[in-house]
């Protein structure tokens, strides 16, 4: 099926099941602990053995010699593998770095050994006795001091011009123009890479944690040179992933590197203190930002320019997407630079560009606001735009950040803050308001999906579609109940094996419209064939409430597969409709801040976010996404940083201990608001996306209320309390 | 984890007596930090003796109208105390504003005392660390360096010890007993009892191979109001960026230790002296010598401002 033309009216529109907080299909096998995780599979041919990884203790460099000698004859021990004695390996197109490294050493902890033993404890301790001599290489490590040759791109991250920027911003009698920071950061998901791998002769399977699976089959069979056929991926259960597994990562293909090796499965889950440099981050951005206006408050001029770095071959943070398309401006400059750096592989994490982007663009519009002397709330609305500004003949498909801006400031009480920052105090604490505008593309894939009707009237849904905690299983049941008129307890949903017709997958908020659009396809062609079977005529048939009727006809779903069961299987494909109107989200942040005036810790106190993003196909799962894209925002904002050391080009505090993410203590009471949309150019579904959606803005509305807290404005994140503290009030 | 023997001692001396006459030996009580230390190979201990059967779990009142906390009270039993709760809440308030509620109650009074530096680079056996191995260098002087120390540092390290319940037996002058294998008993001042590193950071305290510590002892109440302050970046579940350990009387004078600052539980009597004069006056005494790195340097001023902050509580 290929979506061409606006949605008309379609059986997803009866939203009996689809807009409904449905619970989670998944969720009881979740609470019970019943849910299979990759490390935990049992249907696996024989006894496996363990794995564990060594990774490189340099940045950069080479491995001079490696001595297995004394791990070798240590209990337990079945075999090591190393680029020494491994096959030779391709490389997926995904990947950057190796991900099985020596003798050259690309970046810390990249994986150059696994020890594969009898019991995980001998596994590590023979790894703890793999003595390795390096030959340290000269790395770059320090994005400051690469920033100077760092390079322009093409394709979507060229820069692009609109009208005069140069001009505009120097005549323009209001300006802004500060350069901000990001930090490299991590993806900090609950479950950690992990795989269980066997070989049967020359095919490969794996039972694995990954967000795309017919990406990780075919870069697994690239990388072990199979044809793609002879690689079976599972995951059906992913405990958090966030972009850090979208990619094939060194889990995997050491785990089945080491069952080659000694001819069993093996099981290898990624210790902590070796995945923040061992897979992809964040990377660092360092961004300039010069805003000009009239003195009435229009954007005159807008220019982004952010550098990032990345190992040679990879590619930029594109941190400047969203203010193509954010703010009405006659003349528009963006550039992205990309600088090589020897560091761990830089790679998407959720809302790539957006999140970062806004975090810097988000503080400079409050800063314009403030210079103009007007409401950043209203500031935003006078330059809100209806079209592409870089292409005005292009419409939003469909563009409410208007409306999220403005029943935010009502129901968050923004009247009451303070234009003058530092005026309002509790105590010892300062008090601050914060907004920002939350804006993320969507993003639409090509997804396909099996369905069967049973006799029984059970509908089984089959696509290689990921549930990473979001809530996939939930929503694509809700789809397919909708679809053939059966409550959701009739409708099985199966996902994420590569056996199963190939989906979106979890990334880039595509997964919730895309794949529930895949199975819209297909529950239509069933809905055909459901028909047909019964003698009645597709066209005019209703499916409702378990029975299928026609005219005066009228039939138990059930009976459609009582000579056999119905399967039909279908690709939802998009038409150039993304290309005529631009498909966004929206949304609006709000945030109020406590700072102690004497320690300068920042607490949370309230949060808000109105979000514009079609239609919502559950605002029980939608909202969790949001709250926790939210808790995100405030680890962004306030404490997440990969602390670079910069002599040795190594992420220092690598584990859970050392990268801090929020804890429940950091957490206030977080409202969501759902504009009640449908967009019609989108998709059948309707909808779009909010997981990243979430996160967009939300580090600028804690910065920007840490200002209006505190009047000190940290343009460099973490905002952490040493940026600030010596401009706090004077103490008694 | 490097293979180990396991035994489970059954008096105090016998304890001291088995790790003192075994040069791999060391003791394990709630083993909260032993055990992750040991599967990184920090810590290679090939023999572990259990102390958890020496009926050292028991808080009694002493005769000179203190407490004696055996060694084996939990913190989360010790925090809960109704007479340290009464009598000793800086005590109570240090301890629950560490680790997490499973962690307190694993961890032991003496194990806290004992527990090793959250250093980066300490953990990373890739990096060069004195205090891991004696003479191979620190990376962190250079480095990362934001949560480390900057009083009490040396060329060789710049660690700091990072308990907090530490930090407040310090302001309430504890002591720690001992037995070693003769079992010969002997109490230590707490503030003798950490070491600072000099150029041999891996000597983090006075006792000797095989000394036990049996009890931490308080000194009968001293009154005043009880404060601890630990200041981090997240609200909970993150070492002291830097703490305060306060008991202030009605008069405005009072004591003060610091946490996250030293390798040991800083507190400069002759500052204490100083309170009336305010946090400035402390603190100008407690870090006359402080020697923080760029990274480190607001710890100075932090630690101020949060003891000012305790004073003006106080004073409310």
């Amino acid at each position: 099926m290929k979506f061409d033309t606006p949605a008309g009216t379609n059986p997803i529109d009866t939203m009996k099941v689809i807009g409904q907080a449905v619970d989670r299909v998944d969720g009881k096998l979740k609470t019970t602990g019943q849910a299979p995780y990759a490390y935990e599979h049992g249907e696996i041919p024989g006894k496996p053995a363990y794995g564990y990884i060594i990774g490189a203790a340099i940045a950069k460099g080479r491995i001079a010699a490696m001595n297995t000698a004394e791990a070798k004859r240590m209990p337990g021990v079945l075999a090591i593998v190393s680029a020494e004695n491994a096959q030779p390996l391709g490389k997926g197109s995904m990947n950057t770095a190796k991900l099985l490294g020596g003798p050259v050493v690309e970046h810390y902890h990249q994986a150059v050994a696994v020890v594969v033993a009898e019991s995980f404890e001998q596994a590590r301790s023979a790894a703890n006795a793999v003595r390795i001599e390096y030959e340290r290489g000269a790395g770059r490590f320090d994005l400051v001091k690469e920033k100077p040759g760092a390079q322009p791109l093409t394709g979507n991250d060229a820069d692009t011009h609109t009208g005069d920027f140069a001009g505009a911003f120097a005549s323009a009698p209001v300006q802004v123009d500060q350069t901000y920071t990001t930090p490299d950061q991590n993806h900090a998901m609950m479950e950690p890479f992990a795989t269980i791998a066997w070989w049967d002769a020359d095919a490969l399977s794996v039972w694995t944690s990954n967000q795309m699976i017919a990406w990780n089959k075919r870069e697994l069979a690239a990388t072990f040179k199979l044809p793609p056929e002879k690689v079976h991926v599972r995951s059906p259960f992913i405990g958090g992933g966030f972009g850090g597994k979208l990619f094939l990562r060194a889990d995997a293909v050491m785990a089945a590197l080491g069952a080659k090796a000694c001819g069993r499965p093996v099981k290898i889950a990624m210790p902590r203190p070796l995945m923040l440099n061992n897979a992809t981050h964040r990377p660092a951005t360092i961004q300039r930002i010069r805003l000009g206006a009239t003195r009435d408050g229009k954007l005159t001029a807008i220019g982004h320019e952010s550098w990032s770095g990345d190992l040679p071959g990879g590619g930029p943070e594109s941190a400047t997407q969203q203010t193509k398309l954010l703010y009405a401006g006659a003349n528009r400059l963006t550039a992205l630079r990309l600088a090589e750096l020897d560091l761990p592989e830089a790679n998407a994490m959720r809302a790539p560009g957006e999140a970062p982007g806004l975090m810097a663009l988000e503080i400079a519009i409050d800063e314009m606001a403030e210079k103009l002397g007007m409401d950043p709330v209203k500031f935003r609305v006078l330059n809100d735009t209806q079209v592409d500004p870089e292409h005005p003949e292009r419409p939003f498909s469909q563009r409410n950040l208007v409306r999220c801006l403005e029943e935010g400031a009502d129901r968050f009480g923004w009247n009451r803050r303070s234009a003058k920052p530092a005026q309002m105090r509790e105590g010892r604490w300062l008090i601050g308001m914060g907004v920002a505008a939350a804006f993320r593309n969507n993003i639409n894939m090509t997804s396909a999906a099996r369905v069967r009707l049973a006799g029984d009237g059970v509908v089984t849904v089959e696509t290689d579609m990921t549930d990473i905690g979001t809530g996939s299983y939930t929503i694509i049941a809700q789809t397919a109940a909708e679809m053939m008129g059966l409550p959701v307890e009739k409708v099985r949903v199966k996902l994420g094996d590569s056996s199963f017709p190939a989906s979106a997958g979890s990334g880039g908020q595509w997964g919730a419209n895309s794949a529930t659009s895949g199975v819209y396809a297909a529950c239509a062609k069933l809905r055909d064939m459901a028909a047909q079977s019964l003698g009645m005529d597709p066209a005019s048939a209703e499916f409702s409430d378990g029975r299928v009727r026609a005219g005066n006809r009228s039939a138990a779903l059930a009976e459609a597969a009582k000579a056999g069961e119905l399967v039909a299987e279908e690709t939802m494909q998009w038409g150039d409709l993304g290309k005529k109107f631009q498909q966004s989200t929206f949304g609006a942040h709000f945030v109020e801040v406590a700072v102690d005036s004497y320690t300068g810790e920042t607490r949370v106190r309230r949060m808000l976010a109105v979000c514009a993003a079609g239609r919502i196909l559950n605002p029980k799962t939608a909202r969790s996404q949001v709250i926790g894209a939210m808790t995100m925002g405030v680890g962004g904002a306030l404490m997440e940083e990969l602390a670079v050391d910069k002599r040795f080009g190594f992420f220092v505090n690598h584990d859970l201990a050392g990268y801090e993410v929020p804890v429940h203590a950091d957490i206030p009471h977080q409202d969501v608001v759902f504009l009640d949309e449908a967009d019609d150019k989108v998709s059948p579904m309707k909808a779009k996306g909010v997981g990243e959606l979430g996160l967009c803005g939300v580090g600028a509305a804690v910065a920007n209320a840490v200002y209006n807290a505190t009047g000190v404005r940290v343009r460099d994140y973490p905002i952490t309390l040493h940026k600030y503290l010596a401009k706090l009030p004077a103490i008694a | 984890m490097k293979a180990f023997t396991y035994e489970r001692a059954r008096t105090p001396a016998a304890a001291a007596a088995a790790v003192a006459g075994n040069k791999g030996a060391k003791f394990i009580a709630g083993g909260t930090n032993l055990l992750d230390l040991m599967k990184l190979e920090i810590e290679t201990p090939t023999h572990l003796v259990d102390v958890q059967d020496l009926g050292l779990d028991r808080i009694e009142e002493t005769k000179e109208g203190g407490l004696r906390i055996g060694t084996l009270v939990s913190n989360t039993a010790l925090a809960a105390d109704r007479r340290v709760r009464k009598d000793y809440g800086v005590l109570t308030r240090a301890i629950v504003a560490g680790a997490s509620g499973q962690l307190r109650n694993k961890a032991t009074t003496g194990g806290n005392l004992l527990q090793r530096t959250r250093c980066p680079y300490f953990y990373d056996t890739n990096q060069a660390c004195n205090k891991r191995k004696p003479g191979s260098g620190c990376a962190a002087i250079g480095g990362f360096s934001r949560q480390l120390g900057v009083i009490g540092t040396s060329d060789s390290c710049i660690a700091t010890h990072p308990s907090d319940m530490a930090i407040a037996l310090r302001v309430l002058d504890a002591a720690v007993e001992t037995v070693d294998a003769s079992g010969k008993a002997r109490s230590i001042v707490i503030g003798e009892f950490h070491r600072l590193p000099g150029n041999t950071p891996h000597l983090e305290n006075v006792l000797q191979p095989g000394e036990l510590i049996t009890a931490v002892t308080l000194p009968k109440p001293i009154g005043g109001r009880h404060f601890y302050h630990k200041v981090r970046d997240r609200a909970s579940y993150a070492f002291a960026l830097v703490s305060v350990a306060a008991v202030l009387n009605e008069d405005g004078s009072g004591r003060a230790a610091f946490g996250g600052v030293a390798p040991r539980p800083w507190r400069v009597e002759a500052a204490d002296a100083q309170m009336r004069s305010g946090a400035g006056a402390v603190a100008k005494t407690a870090f006359a010598e402080a020697r923080p790195t760029h990274e480190n340097a607001f710890k100075v001023a932090l630690a101020e401002r949060t003891l000012a902050a305790l004073i003006a509580e106080n004073r409310a």
